[in-house]
């Protein structure tokens, strides 16, 4: 499975003389960083993983206060027609991109934020708070009632509860949230791709795919892009790895 | 009396404004647009003019719609099927059989090798993929010419005859991880107890992974075949960086056929109905699959 990642690696590191001459399945002669070089001035890739970051983070982080907020209501507070409204969030995470990408890119261009990060991260905090609210939903079901009972009686009020008691116990799960939503939104393609048309705003992901689409990258260059788009998704993976697995089955199951 | 209605509203529901407000304008009203241009005939500019269902009854003559719809079978058979069917087999060899012998530790490095594809940005995998199968020097082509299978050697994205199984072989890649993830954790949910027995009783490995293991997980498989299935519906990515539907539409699918009617042919109201008919497909699926579900947990 990592076969193909290490061909790219071996590949990325050697000349394209050296490339031409002995083809892809050789060990590189020595070290050639000049691949990596131009590619990262050619797509300006320092300031295409700044917006990456900052679009994933910023999504990250409403993305789950919006979660947990209409968790709260649905778990907590067992609101009247709490079904009704699962079943709401359900459908918008279920409803394929496509079928929003033109009102969206329409919307954007008529309220003046069309090719602005701002618009992306708007409606991938909405996207990911949909999957959110229905995982924390459930979770926050099964809170103990006697807690909050407790700090009712206490004087406590509900702004007070969700702060001071249901956070704090439930900020196992708003870590894999957060995980998820950061790499879901570094990993999207089709929303940024409409969204975000000029070079200045482009995302990881978008940047590497509209290069590729033009084919205008020699083996060398192919294999840089292949190995700098990769390393970002490999630190997190490494860094997040028992977060993500341990989160998706939970994910899953519930 | 009057206290009755304030005692009666629940102070929760404040919570949900700004998730309901939000989700109305990014989800429910682009939706709603969605639908009134696919009755529509608009180029994107000026005003649509109504069309009624003449756009559907468009779409249920059009080879290229239905040829779209052809090749979700085969990314569902590449997305869902195939990796289900492998990643079963996969989990159980790493928790039987790498996790007993060689320790859990190794199980978890392999499963993490597994995993990796799906953590990648779609393009970086499109861009690998694609230099890989290239015609000219690329890896798979000369790794056939180094073991003397050259005449082997195929354009394997850019021929229309291997173009669509190049993709559906780069999808399993892609997706493998994501069942042996979840079904990994399925099986450490498995009373070892039952296997012991089963062992005791004499049974050989394929009769207990048969008769044990894959009766215990179905929860597990069925949320899988679900959400890879969803995934296949949609698949847009790879398919723009891999092929962009092409040779000679070989590889085209729903969502880059929506695609390029909204953004390159710039025929709004078509794209619009290619959009609402995937997604009356997939919340009709989804609705079918969730039912299917909740009805065998409650069996079970």
């Amino acid at each position: 499975m990592v076969l193909p990642l290490l061909i790219v690696l071996v590949n990325a590191l050697k000349s394209p003389a050296e490339y031409s001459a002995n083809g892809p399945l050789s060990l590189p002669d020595g070290l050639y960083l000049d691949g990596l070089k131009d590619f990262w001035t050619r797509v300006d890739f320092g300031n295409t993983l700044l917006n990456s970051v900052l679009i994933s983070g910023s999504v990250a982080v409403f993305g789950v206060i919006l979660s947990v907020l209409n968790a709260y209501a649905i778990g907590i507070g067992r609101i009247k027609g709490k079904a009704y409204f699962l079943a709401f969030f359900v459908l918008a995470n279920v409803l394929p991109q496509e079928a929003l990408v033109y009102p969206l890119y329409y919307l954007s261009k008529e309220v003046g934020l069309y090719d602005t990060r701002l618009s992306l991260i708007i409606v991938f905090s909405v996207v990911q708070a949909a999957f959110g609210t229905y995982l924390l939903s459930s979770v926050l079901g099964a809170f103990p009632r006697e807690i909050i009972e407790a700090a009712r009686i206490d004087g406590a009020n509900s702004w007070q509860i969700l702060w001071r008691m249901v956070v704090p116990v439930s900020r196992p799960t708003l870590g894999v949230l957060l995980v998820f939503f950061f790499i879901w939104t570094w990993n999207e393609f089709l929303l940024p791709l409409v969204m975000l048309p000029s070079n200045d705003n482009q995302t990881v992901s978008v940047a590497l795919g509209v290069l590729q689409g033009q084919r205008l990258m020699d083996a060398t260059m192919t294999n840089a892009a292949g190995l700098l788009g990769a390393l970002p998704a490999i630190v997190f993976f490494l860094l997040f790895q028992r977060t993500l697995t341990r989160g998706i089955a939970v994910g899953a199951v519930k | 009396m009057s206290a009755r209605p304030l005692r009666l509203r629940n102070p929760y529901a404040l919570y949900l404004i700004p998730g309901v407000i939000a989700f109305l304008a990014v989800v429910i009203v682009p939706f709603a647009m969605n639908i009134y241009f696919s009755l529509t005939h608009w180029q994107g500019v000026g005003s649509p003019t109504w069309a009624g269902l003449e756009n559907y009854q468009e779409l249920m003559k059009d080879s290229r719609f239905w040829e779209s719809f052809r090749h979700s079978v085969a990314m569902v058979l590449a997305m869902a099927v195939i990796p289900t069917a492998v990643g079963l087999v996969v989990a159980a060899a790493l928790f039987d059989f790498i996790g007993k012998h060689f320790g859990s530790r190794l199980a978890g490095v392999l499963r993490a090798c597994f995993y990796l594809p799906q953590v990648l940005p779609i393009t970086v995998a499109g861009i690998v993929w694609s230099w890989i199968l290239a015609p000219e020097n690329g890896s798979l082509n000369e790794l056939l010419k180094a073991v003397g299978l050259g005449s082997l050697q195929q354009d394997w994205l850019g021929d229309p005859k291997f173009a669509l199984y190049s993709v559906m072989a780069v999808m399993v890649w892609v997706q493998l991880g994501f069942p042996v993830v979840i079904f990994m954790a399925g099986l450490q949910r498995v009373d070892p107890s039952l296997h012991e027995a089963a062992e005791l009783d004499g049974t050989n490995w394929w009769q207990r992974f048969w008769h044990v293991t894959l009766p215990q997980i179905r929860p597990e498989i069925h949320v899988v075949m679900l959400w890879c299935t969803i995934a296949a519906l949609k698949v847009f990515g790879a398919v723009y960086v891999l092929t962009k539907g092409g040779p000679a539409d070989a590889t085209i699918v729903p969502s880059y056929f929506s695609f390029s009617t909204f953004f390159e042919k710039t025929d709004v109201g078509y794209g619009s109905a290619i959009a609402t008919v995937l997604t009356l497909i997939i919340l009709a699926l989804t609705t079918v699959g969730l039912r299917f579900q909740s009805r065998s947990e409650d069996a079970r």
